[in-house]
C-alpha cells in the first residue's frame, strides 16, 4: 500500500504508566495501519488499552516507544506548542460525554475549534451556524447543550470536529451515551459526512451495534491488537488472521529505546 | 476565546453572584472600616490642621499631643519672638470648659483662645457671622455641632447665648470646625476672653503659633526655637502624627479596626478564592476539552485570568459603589461627619482585590495546567 494513503502508521507502539512495581503496560507493541478515507474501529472490552491507543495517536499521551506517524508527522519529534497546532489544525475530536460547553449555544461550541484558531467570533459563529445546517441541525443552533437531546448534542460534537475540516477525525465511544436507534442515526450521519478520501476516521467503541460501519476493525485485549478485521463496502466483514496468535508477545521496551523520529 | 471565557463564567450564575458579592463585600468592608479607622485617627488633630496660619507649634517640652497640655509661662512667647528665624509668633489657648445652655442643658466643650489682635487661630470656615465678630464682649464662635446640641431643632444663627463660668457666652458666629475627637463642641473666643470662661488658672498660655520668616527652612526654625528656649517645637504636620500617634499606641482603636480589616482580608481571599476554585473545577472537562482541540495553555490561563479579573473588578466596583454611597450618605450626619472616603484607600482595596483575585486565579490556573488533556476520554 502507498504510503501517501496511509493516515496513520502504528509500529511496536507501547505505552507504560507509572514505574517499577506500579507499571501498568497500556499497550504492549501496537501495529496498526489506518488509511485515508477509511473509517476504523478499535474494539475491545473496557481496559484493553482503545482510549490509551487514541490518546497516544492523537498526542494527547506520548508513547512509551515505538514508531508513529500520523499524517506524515511524527508526534514524538513535535515540540509541545507544535503538538497543539497540529492537533487544532488536523484532528476533530468527538468525545463520549460530548463535552460541549453547557454556557454556548449549539453554533457556538461549534465554533469553538475555529475561535481557537483565532478566526472573529462572528465569523466562526456563523460557519458554525451553517455548518450545523448541513447536519439538519440549523433549527437548533441556538439552543443550549441542556435543550439538546442527546443524539442532536452528539450532532453538535460532530458538526464541532468536522468544522475546521481536519484529517483525522477520532471519536471516543460516540454512541455510548445514546439509545440504539440515536446510535444507528448518529453513525449513519458520520459515515456520511466525516469519511472522505482525504480523511480518516477512528472510532474507539464496544458498541457491536454500529461494527457495520466500519471499514477496519482492529480487536483489542490486555494493550495489544488480537485481530484485524476487513470490511469491504457491501459485503460481510472478513476477520484477517489474528495478530496476538500471529505475531510473537512484544517485549515491555523501555523510554531509552522509543523510537523518535 | 475571551467570548467562550465570559459566557462560562456567567453561565452558573449562583456562582457568578456569589463571587462578586463576596468580593464586593470584602471590598466594602475594607473601605468602610479603613476610612473610618482613619477618619477617627485624624480627628485628635483636627484642631491642629484647622489652623492654617501658623506653621509652627510650641509647647511644653513633656507635651505629648494637643490634648493634654500643660501651660506655658507668658513670657515664653517673647522668647519664641526673639528667635532669629521667627517672623511673628501669638498666643494660643486650648483647653476645656463646661458650657450650659438656655434650657439647662450641659456639655464639656473644648475652648481655644485665640489672639486678640490678629485672630490667628480662629476659624477659616464660617457658617453663620465672622471671626471679627469675636470683637464683641463676650462674644464666642461654636461649631455646627455644638450649635445643634445646644440648640436643637433651630435654624443656624448668631445671637444665642451659653454659659461658662457663670459667665455669659454670646454666639456671634457658627463654624465649620473639624470634629474633635471626642465630639465635644468647639468654641472659639479671643485669648483674654478664654481666661472669664475657664476661671482662674495661674498660666493660660497652652501653645505659642509662630511662622517661620520668608525663606527660613521651617525644621531648623524648629530646631532653633527648641535650642533657644528649651520648649518644644513642632511643624503641624509633626504635631498632627504626635496626636494620631499617641491614640495608636494608647487607645484600643488600632486593635479593634485591625482585627476586622483581617477578617475582610481573611473572608475576601477564603470566600472568593474558594469559589473561583470550585468554578474552575467544574469546568475542568471543558478545559480539557479545550486542550484537545488546540487551544495553548496560554490562552487557557488568559482565559481564567480574564474571568477572574471579571469578577474581581465587578465585585470592587459594587463594593466601591456601596462604600462611596454610605460615605455620602453620612458625612453630613453630625456624629460621623468629616469621616470621608479617601481616594488612597479606594486605590490600595483595588491593588488588594488584585492580588485577592490573582492569587484565587493562580490556584485555579495550577489545577488547569496539570490537566492531561487525555482526561476528555475518561467517561
Amino acid at each position: 500500500m502507498a504510503t501517501d494513503e496511509i493516515a496513520v502508521l502504528c509500529r511496536s507502539v507501547t505505552k507504560v504508566f507509572g514505574r517499577g512495581d506500579t507499571q501498568v503496560h497500556a499497550l504492549r507493541g501496537i501495529d496498526l495501519e489506518i488509511r485515508f478515507g477509511e473509517l476504523t474501529m478499535l474494539v475491545g472490552p473496557s481496559g484493553s488499552g482503545k482510549t490509551t491507543l487514541l490518546s497516544v495517536i492523537t498526542g494527547l499521551l506520548d508513547a512509551s516507544s515505538g514508531e508513529l506517524v500520523v499524517l506524515g508527522r511524527r508526534p514524538a519529534n513535535l515540540s509541545q506548542e507544535e503538538l497543539i497546532l497540529f492537533r487544532r489544525e488536523t484532528l476533530g475530536f468527538v468525545f463520549q460525554q460530548f463535552n460541549l460547553i453547557p454556557a454556548l449555544t449549539a453554533a457556538e461550541n461549534v465554533a469553538v475549534p475555529m475561535m481557537a484558531a483565532g478566526v472573529k467570533r462572528q465569523q466562526a459563529v456563523a460557519c458554525g451556524e451553517e455548518f450545523l445546517g448541513t447536519l439538519g441541525m440549523a433549527h437548533r443552533a441556538h439552543a443550549l447543550p441542556s435543550e439538546l437531546s442527546g443524539g442532536e448534542q452528539q450532532r453538535v460534537a460532530l458538526a464541532r470536529a468536522l468544522v475546521h475540516q481536519p484529517k483525522l477525525v477520532v471519536c471516543d465511544e460516540p454512541t455510548s451515551a445514546l439509545d440504539g436507534r440515536t446510535g444507528h442515526a448518529v453513525m449513519e450521519l458520520l459515515s456520511a459526512t466525516a469519511v472522505r478520501p482525504d480523511r480518516a476516521v477512528i472510532i474507539v467503541t464496544h458498541d457491536s451495534r454500529i461494527f457495520e460501519f466500519a471499514d477496519q476493525i482492529a480487536h483489542m485485549d490486555d494493550g495489544r491488537i488480537t485481530a484485524l478485521e476487513e470490511n469491504r463496502k457491501n459485503g460481510p466483514l472478513t476477520k484477517s488472521t489474528p495478530v496476538y496468535e500471529a505475531a510473537p508477545a512484544q517485549p515491555d521496551l523501555g523510554a531509552s529505546q522509543m523510537i523518535g523520529g | 476565546m475571551n467570548f467562550v471565557a465570559l459566557r462560562m463564567l456567567v453561565a452558573d450564575r449562583a456562582k457568578y453572584f456569589s463571587l462578586i458579592f463576596a468580593i464586593a463585600f470584602a471590598s466594602f468592608l475594607l473601605a468602610n472600616q479603613i476610612s473610618i479607622f482613619i477618619g477617627i485617627m485624624t480627628r485628635p488633630s483636627s484642631q491642629i490642621r484647622d489652623v492654617v496660619d501658623a506653621d509652627i507649634w510650641v509647647m511644653d517640652p513633656q507635651t505629648l499631643y494637643s490634648d493634654e497640655v500643660y501651660a506655658l509661662r507668658d513670657y515664653d512667647l517673647y522668647r519664641v519672638r526673639s528667635v532669629p528665624g521667627v517672623e511673628w509668633a501669638v498666643p494660643l489657648y486650648k483647653g476645656t470648659g463646661r458650657a450650659k445652655g438656655e434650657d439647662g442643658r450641659f456639655r464639656t466643650v473644648i475652648l481655644m483662645g485665640v489672639d486678640d489682635a490678629t485672630l490667628v487661630g480662629a476659624p477659616r470656615k464660617m457658617l453663620v457671622g465672622s471671626i471679627y465678630d469675636l470683637d464683641q464682649p463676650d462674644a464666642a464662635i461654636i461649631d455646627k455641632a455644638g450649635f445643634l446640641y445646644f440648640f436643637p431643632g433651630e435654624p443656624l444663627q448668631a445671637g444665642k447665648t451659653l454659659q461658662m463660668n457663670e459667665r455669659r457666652v454670646l454666639i456671634v458666629g457658627i463654624s465649620d470646625a473639624s470634629a474633635p475627637f471626642q465630639s465635644f463642641p468647639v468654641l472659639h473666643t479671643r485669648y483674654s476672653q478664654a481666661l472669664g470662661f475657664v476661671g482662674r488658672e495661674r498660666n493660660l498660655l497652652s501653645f505659642v503659633l509662630a511662622k517661620p520668616a520668608a525663606g527660613a527652612p521651617m525644621g531648623k526654625v524648629c530646631e532653633r526655637i527648641e535650642a533657644t528656649t528649651g520648649l518644644r517645637a513642632r511643624t503641624t504636620t509633626q504635631f498632627s502624627l504626635d496626636a494620631f500617634l499617641f491614640y495608636f499606641r494608647n487607645t484600643g482603636i488600632p486593635v479593634n479596626f485591625g482585627i476586622t480589616v483581617v477578617i475582610a482580608l481573611i473572608v475576601g481571599t477564603v470566600i472568593p478564592g474558594q469559589t473561583f476554585y470550585i468554578f474552575t473545577v467544574e469546568n475542568l472537562k471543558q478545559f480539557g476539552a479545550l486542550k484537545a482541540i488546540g487551544v495553548t495553555n496560554r490562552r487557557i490561563v488568559g482565559m481564567i485570568l480574564l474571568q477572574a479579573l471579571v469578577v474581581g473588578g465587578s465585585g470592587y466596583a459594587l463594593g466601591m459603589g456601596i462604600s462611596a454611597a454610605f460615605f455620602a450618605r453620612t458625612l453630613n450626619y453630625m456624629p460621623t461627619r468629616g469621616i470621608i472616603f479617601p481616594w488612597q484607600v479606594m486605590l490600595g482595596i483595588g491593588v488588594v482585590v488584585l492580588l485577592v483575585v490573582g492569587l484565587a486565579s493562580l490556584i485555579s490556573i495550577r489545577r488547569v495546567l496539570v490537566l492531561e488533556p487525555a482526561v476528555v476520554f475518561r467517561g
